[in-house]
This record gives C-alpha cells, sequence and structure tokens, in this order.
C-alpha cells in the first residue's frame, strides 16, 4: 500500500504540472503480448469516463493516454486496466484478474512471450 | 525472447552526475571482436533528446528519471531499444540487419494486402506489387491484380480500360492523393498519363466507398498515392524498350533543401515510333506515340508543429497517331482518301495539400486539398471531329476528431468544385459549366475489437444535378480469427460526359444521336445507382503455409443511366435508362504462400450485367460473363550479398463477350452472339543486383493470342460499315521488353 501511495504522489507530480487539463497526456508501461492485449487494455483505458485516446504499443508496452483530468485520474485508469488483468509499470493485477486474460495473452508465462517474438 | 546479444554491463556509477548517462556502442569485425561504432544514433524514446557516437564508440545523454527507453540505431543495423532504470553506463552491440532479415523472413509482407480492420473493402497494392510488371503507367498498374479488369477500348487509340464489378472506369473515383484526378475529359486516357514509376501505391476500395472525396463514386474508389520528394529516392533512373517500339525513360531527382522542405522533379517521356500491322489489316495494331510528362513536388514537413503540405505543378504533353499504315498526317489528315486519326493533348495541374495535426491532441487534424487542371484535347478520327477543353477545380476541407473517446471518430468538412467544359463534336458545339458545394460527415466506430462502422452521408448542391444527399455505410465484423465479414452500402450520383467517356463511338461511321428528355446534361440526366456489397475474407493456414481466402458478391442498380446503344448498325444512340440496369459481381480470391519465396494469387470472377435497351434487356457488351486469373510469383535469394532473382506470371482467362447486335449489318459485316474466349500469359524476370540497380525482362501475351479482325470493315474505312469498337481481346501478339532501374538513396 505504501509504494501505492507513492506512486500516487509521483503521478499527481507529472499531473499537477498540467493543472487540470482537458486534454492530459500520460504514458507508461502496461505489460501484454499481442494485439489481443492492445484491444484488452485500450478498451480498458477507453471504458474509463473521460480517457479520450488510448495507444498501447505492443513493442514497447507504452500506453500513451489522453484524458480530461476533469472527469478522471491516472489512478483510475490504471484500476481499470489492472482489472482486466494486465500488470502496468508498478502495479501487478490480482490474480483473479490475470485469469480472466486469454490464455495466449498470458504475458507472465516466458514460454508465451517466447511465442510471440 | 529473440536471442539479440545485448552486451550491458553494470557499472556502478560513482563519478559522473546523476543528470548523465554514459555507454559505448560496439559492432562485430571480421574476427567477431567488439569495435567500438562511431555515428551511431542515440537517443531516448519519443523525446527530441539524442546524440551520435564519437570515434571511439563512445556517447553520452542527459538522464531525467522519466525517460524509461533509449533507442541505438545505425544505418545498416538493426535498432535496439533498450530499458533504463538508473543512470548506469551502457555497453551495447548493434547487429547487423542482413543477419536479421534472415531471421525474420517468415514475416515477409505481401504485396497487396486486403485490411482485416478496416470497415471497408480496401486492398492495397505496394510498390513492391507495382514492380511486378512493368507498369509503364497507371492502366497498366493492375494487370497484376484480380479486382480490376483491364481492357482494350477500341482497336485504335491503343487505350487500355478498367473496369471494376463489371462497371467502366466513369463508375469509379479514380483519385491521387485523394484529389479526383481522373474525370470529365481525362476519363478516356487519363490512366496512361500518371506513368507508373510516379506510383508509390494503390488503394482499391470496392463498393461505395467513403463520402469524403465526392458524391461520383459508384463501382468504387481508386486512388494512387505518388512518390513524395522526402522519402523517394535521392536520384532514380528506369529506362525501358520494347519490341513493340516503345521506349520509356523516368527520371525522378529529390532532395531535402532544408530540414523542412524537400523537392522533387519527376520527367517521363515516351516514345512509338515504329508502325506495325502485323495482321494485315492496314491499320496500324497500336499508334505512334509521344508523350512529355513533367512533375515538380514541393514538401513541407514539421512534425514538431503537425504541419505537412505539398505543392504539385504537372505538364503534360501527349500525341498520338493511329489509322491506316500509309496516313500522313499532313497530306491525308481530315481526307476521304486514308483513314487516320490523331489525338494530342496538354494538360496543365497544379494541386496543393496543406495538413496540420494537433501535436498535443493527435486525433485532431485539419486537412485542406486545392487542384486546378487545364485539359485540352484536340483530335479527330478519320471524319469525326473532336475537341474538348475542360477546367476544374477542386478544394476540399477536412475535420477529423473524436467524440467522447477514439472510439468514435469523425470527419466532417466541405468541398466546393467548378469544371467548365467546352466541346466541340464535329460542327456542335457543347459547352457546360457545374458548380457544387458539398458538405459532408462521416461517422466511424470501433469497438477495438469484432465491429467497426462507417457512416457517412452528404449534402451538395449542384447547379446542373441540382441538391441531394449521398449517403453510404460500411461495416465490418470479424466474427472468428482472422477473418473479416464486410457490409456496405451507398449511393452515388454523376454527370455522364458522354463523348468524352466513349470516344471510341468517333472511330466508328456510326452516327450519333442523343435522345433528348431535356435534362441539363447534353440534354440528359445525371446517372444515379445505389450499390450494395458483401464480402468475406478468411486467413487460414494451409498444410502449414498462410494461405487467404476471399468471396465477395456486389450489386450496382441503376435508378438512372446514359445508355449508350450500339445494338443498331450504323448509329450509336444515348438515351436516358427506361426501366432498369444492374451489375452483379461474384469474386472468389484464393493466395497461397507455396513456399518460402514462391507465392500464388488465383481468382475466379462471375459478372452479371444487364442494361435495358430500347429492344430489350441485354448482356453489357464486350464484358465477360467468367474470368479467371493466376498469378505465381518467386524469387531467390541470395544471403551474402542484396542480388536476388524475382520471376512473376500473371495468367488471365476471359470467358466469351458479348458483341453488340450486328443481324442488320450485311452479311459480310455480320459478328456471332459471343466472342471466343481469350487468354493471355505475362511473365516477368528481373535481376536484383544491389539496392541501387536492377534489370528487367518481360514478355506480354506469351501464347501470342489475337483478335483476328479487330476491325470491322477495314477495307473501306470510309463505307458505312466501319466499326473499331467489336475489341474482346488483344490486337498486337506477343512481345518482349527490357528495362533497367537505378536508384540512388
Amino acid at each position: 500500500m505504501k509504494k501505492i501511495y507513492l506512486l500516487l504522489t509521483m503521478f499527481c507530480f507529472s499531473v499537477l504540472s498540467f493543472a487540470q487539463n482537458k486534454n492530459a497526456k500520460a504514458s507508461f508501461e502496461v505489460d501484454g503480448v499481442c494485439m489481443m492485449c492492445k484491444s484488452r487494455i485500450e478498451k480498458a483505458s477507453l471504458n474509463t469516463k473521460g480517457v479520450k485516446s488510448a495507444v498501447w504499443n505492443v513493442k514497447s508496452h507504452e500506453l500513451k493516454l489522453i484524458f480530461n483530468e476533469h472527469k478522471t485520474d491516472l489512478s483510475t485508469i490504471q484500476k481499470n486496466i489492472l482489472a482486466v488483468g494486465h500488470d502496468t509499470e508498478n502495479l501487478k493485477a490480482t490474480e483473479e484478474a490475470y485469469e480472466t486474460v486469454h490464455p495466449c495473452c498470458k504475458y507472465r508465462e516466458e514460454k508465451v512471450v517466447k511465442d510471440h517474438n | 525472447m529473440k536471442y539479440i546479444l545485448y552486451l550491458i554491463l553494470f557499472i556502478p556509477f560513482f563519478m559522473v552526475s546523476q543528470s548523465e548517462i554514459n555507454g559505448m556502442v560496439m559492432d562485430l569485425d571480421m574476427q567477431n571482436k567488439n569495435i567500438p561504432l562511431s555515428g551511431a544514433n542515440v537517443f531516448w524514446l519519443n523525446t527530441s533528446i539524442g546524440t551520435i557516437t564519437s570515434d571511439d564508440g563512445t556517447f553520452r545523454l542527459p538522464y531525467q528519471s522519466s525517460y524509461k527507453k533509449i533507442v541505438i540505431s545505425y544505418i545498416g543495423f538493426k535498432s535496439d531499444t533498450l530499458t533504463i532504470d538508473s543512470p548506469k553506463m551502457i555497453y551495447h552491440l548493434l547487429k547487423a540487419s542482413e543477419e536479421l532479415s534472415e531471421v525474420n523472413v517468415s514475416a515477409r509482407k505481401k504485396s497487396t494486402t486486403t485490411s482485416y480492420l478496416s470497415s471497408q473493402n480496401i486492398s492495397t497494392i505496394s510498390s513492391k506489387e507495382l514492380l511486378k510488371a512493368a507498369c509503364c503507367n497507371l492502366s497498366e498498374s493492375f494487370e497484376t491484380n484480380p479486382s480490376i479488369d483491364v481492357n482494350f477500348t477500341d482497336a485504335i487509340s491503343g487505350t487500355k480500360q478498367i473496369k471494376m464489378l463489371g462497371l467502366t472506369s466513369p463508375y469509379i473515383l479514380i483519385a491521387t492523393e485523394n484529389i479526383p484526378s481522373i474525370r470529365g475529359a481525362s476519363q478516356a486516357y487519363g490512366l496512361s498519363f500518371i506513368p507508373g514509376t510516379w506510383v508509390e501505391s494503390i488503394q482499391i476500395t470496392k463498393g461505395a466507398g467513403s463520402v469524403v472525396n465526392g458524391f461520383e463514386s459508384i463501382a468504387g474508389q481508386i486512388n494512387a498515392e505518388l512518390v513524395k520528394p522526402s522519402t523517394d529516392s535521392r536520384v532514380f533512373f528506369n529506362a525501358y524498350g520494347s519490341l513493340n517500339g516503345r521506349t520509356e525513360l523516368n527520371t525522378h531527382l529529390n532532395t531535402n533543401i532544408s530540414e523542412k522542405w524537400s523537392t522533387g522533379l519527376y520527367l517521363h517521356a515516351n516514345n512509338r515510333s515504329k508502325k506495325f500491322d502485323r495482321n494485315n489489316d492496314s491499320f496500324l495494331d497500336m499508334p505512334l506515340a509521344k508523350q512529355i510528362n513533367v512533375m515538380n513536388r514541393w514538401q513541407y514537413s514539421n512534425l514538431e508543429k503537425g504541419l505537412i503540405s505539398f505543392l504539385s505543378v504537372r505538364y503534360l504533353n501527349d500525341e498520338k497517331q493511329s489509322g491506316q499504315l500509309s496516313f500522313d498526317p499532313d497530306k491525308n489528315q481530315r481526307s476521304s482518301t486514308v483513314w487516320g486519326s490523331e489525338v494530342a493533348t496538354k494538360r496543365f495541374e497544379v494541386s496543393g495539400k496543406f495538413g496540420y495535426v494537433n501535436p498535443e491532441i493527435p486525433y485532431q487534424s485539419l486537412g485542406l486539398q486545392l487542384a486546378y487542371s487545364d485539359h485540352n484535347q484536340e483530335s479527330y478520327f478519320g471524319l469525326n471531329q473532336y475537341d474538348i477543353r475542360h477546367k476544374s477545380l477542386y478544394t476540399n476541407f477536412v475535420y477529423n476528431s473524436i467524440i467522447s473517446d477514439s472510439r468514435h471518430k469523425i470527419k466532417t468538412g466541405l468541398t466546393v468544385t467548378y469544371d467548365h467544359y467546352d466541346e466541340a463534336v464535329n460542327s456542335k458545339f457543347y459547352g457546360r459549366k457545374e458548380q457544387s458545394v458539398g458538405g459532408f460527415f462521416e461517422y466511424s466506430f470501433d469497438n477495438l475489437e469484432a465491429l467497426n462502422l462507417t457512416a457517412g452521408i452528404r449534402v451538395d448542391h449542384h447547379n446542373l444535378l441540382g441538391t441531394f444527399i449521398t449517403p453510404r455505410l460500411h461495416a465490418r465484423y470479424t466474427p472468428w480469427g482472422k477473418s473479416a465479414l464486410r457490409f456496405s452500402v451507398g449511393r452515388g450520383k454523376r454527370a455522364a460526359n458522354i463523348f468524352a467517356e466513349n470516344q471510341r463511338l468517333f472511330a466508328t461511321s456510326r452516327t450519333i444521336n442523343i435522345e433528348n428528355s431535356s435534362g441539363e446534361l447534353y440534354g440528359l440526366e445525371p446517372e444515379v445507382a445505389w450499390n450494395y456489397g458483401i464480402s468475406f475474407l478468411q486467413g487460414f493456414k494451409f498444410f502449414d503455409r498462410k494461405a487467404e481466402l476471399t468471396l465477395d458478391f456486389y450489386r450496382t442498380d441503376f435508378q438512372s443511366q446514359v445508355v449508350v446503344d450500339f445494338e443498331t448498325p450504323y448509329e450509336v444512340n444515348i438515351y436516358n435508362l427506361d426501366g432498369s440496369s444492374y451489375a452483379n459481381s461474384f469474386q472468389v480470391e484464393f493466395s497461397l504462400n507455396i513456399l518460402k519465396y514462391l507465392d500464388l494469387k488465383t481468382a475466379y470472377k462471375f459478372y452479371d450485367v444487364k442494361t435495358q435497351y430500347k429492344f430489350g434487356k441485354l448482356k453489357k457488351p464486350l464484358t465477360s460473363q467468367h474470368r479467371i486469373f493466376a498469378n505465381l510469383s518467386y524469387e531467390i535469394r541470395k544471403t551474402e550479398n542484396d542480388g536476388l532473382w524475382k520471376f512473376d506470371t500473371t495468367f488471365n482467362w476471359f470467358g466469351k463477350q458479348r458483341f453488340s447486335s450486328t443481324t442488320l449489318s450485311p452479311e459480310a459485316y455480320q459478328l456471332p452472339t459471343y466472342s471466343p474466349t481469350t487468354s493471355t500469359l505475362n511473365a516477368q524476370v528481373t535481376k536484383v543486383f544491389s539496392s541501387s540497380f536492377q534489370v528487367y525482362l518481360g514478355a506480354e501475351n506469351m501464347t501470342n493470342s489475337t483478335q483476328n479482325n479487330p476491325i470491322i470493315s477495314s477495307e473501306n474505312p470510309f463505307g458505312s460499315n466501319f466499326d473499331t469498337t467489336f475489341v474482346y481481346g488483344p490486337i498486337f501478339g506477343s512481345t518482349y521488353y527490357v528495362g533497367l532501374r537505378y536508384r540512388l538513396n
């Protein structure tokens, strides 16, 4: 929990500099392996009310976001991504959430990761 | 993970301050020893902070904790991205890219691809596919594509006409860089006015297509992207010579004037001065031709500010002479002793494109397209004279954005066009002005998985076509893996340029009758049609090799049509449709990657195209009901150097085609109801010596199949039965060509 708080404050810092921006930008890493992961991650982000654009790069694992700070914040978006089973840079999805991803998307298993390369 | 030789050594970090990161980039020498690599690019991903390595391979970069990834790249090497957790010393070994391409061959891209994700049925022909045939001009670029049929229009002009879904090119919106360009006066010969080397890629949309580019498209849209000064080779040279007497030269010169400005000069010239009459009908098998085509493009790109623009200027001069072998234009012009024809075209074009993408909000963009053209054709065909001058102005403004989030995209904008036509048909003059203002709105929904949808509507106010609505809808659904089910429906409306589109009627002795119905266009009503389509694409493994199956069915229903009726001898009647005409098209396409470098593409097509004539509903003349297509391409690769061989063959079979009725002609000039079947076989071998030099050798119509008597009454061209429009197959037999391409990057 401590870690989460620390992170949140860190995020807040990066967010504060834009001070309640309607088109706030952010990017962080989300783990995943394939195009199916891509649509799952982007969908989870976009299903967060206030997120306008979410683009996840399969190769670099970077998720680029544009969102309205009046309506949402990064922790909400991250929570939604974790909920569909994808680890972010600093947070791990719960086992239950991870279990829901398609077997070919099990990015935590080395074999699956290898198969996608 | 791929076995990329990362050599990252972590060395405790004492001496250098926290705000900097140091490292060294290395390469392997002949003895597989690490040697420093100077001049490599090193930069932080998604930033403009970067440097190049010094002579000893080392680099220094400022560091911030928000920087996570460092990219190391060097021409000839595979770029690597390293994740940096803290500012440590980095030692990195770059691998040469050749070695990597060996590992990557199984992921080789196909040269023609159909999207699995787009809502529209779009296939893209890449520049690689365009090199499979000599592709001297745009009309020949479709020879290796089954969706488009390429036919000769007549036995005189040597012009190839394209068809899609059984409908001729006037029903296809043909654009260059999304600006409608082959229309109006350039409809008949326009495709031969775009040199093949200028074309970077072609997008073919089957079905109604988007509303953004106008209301005219009915069967589909074809967009040719031209080469761009910033990405085309610095110097490109192409020479081509064929045994049929055609020679071509192409030169491209591109320079970057500054970081943001680049310019390119593109020159094309072709010539055919040798006369051929292999079938001994006293007529040239192919016209004598001369063309000079010059284009200058300017490109401005400022990616930081999100600005990109193009300015292009083009001038074309094209001259063709055809007719009887002994025809001398200076002596026999418009005389009734020797039949001859000349077509002289001059065209000037200027176009500009301005685009702005908000760098902060990449889904918001603005685009403005402006184009002006002045097309002037002076021609005669025997005793028939036809001149057309067409000035055209096109402006289109497009705004892209989203509603709530990027799953809901919108495009909206305004189109303003102006066309001025002046035509002289023998002693008659026709002049008209067309003006239109239209607004469009297109909404696309993408649920990021199985479904997307594009719904567009436009409202146009046109001085001759009236005020009307053009709705179009496209949807894609993916029921299971590697598949796409598409559906489309849309309406199109257009003003038929009856003479410009049907210039072949001048090379006959038929009298032209236009049956006025008090319409605004030559007394005729505009054409209106609805197009419906459904297609299914499935990718799968066939004995462990990649394969793809496409099925599609399209129907075009004409509500209003300008019927060009050749069914009565001695006359051609042009009138408005009374009843219904339709075109059904079914296509099944199968492609298979047989071996790593051996690809097969086959297709079968079925057409049912019927037109309501005055005297009954008949099959559209010169349209084969069945067509078979096959293309086989093979590459022999050597891994040591760049050299490779490419082989490509294309086979086309066309079923019987209906001839317009000749039952009322004298017996000697009567033709059977149907033409014989016909087939052609083309092949090309390309030897790639290096990335800058290649030579190709090709054969067209190798089996030497020809149509015996393409011209009716060729012995008496000024008699009443003379007709050159009954062409169903090749007139010239087999021919061979060679060419070379040289490029300097």
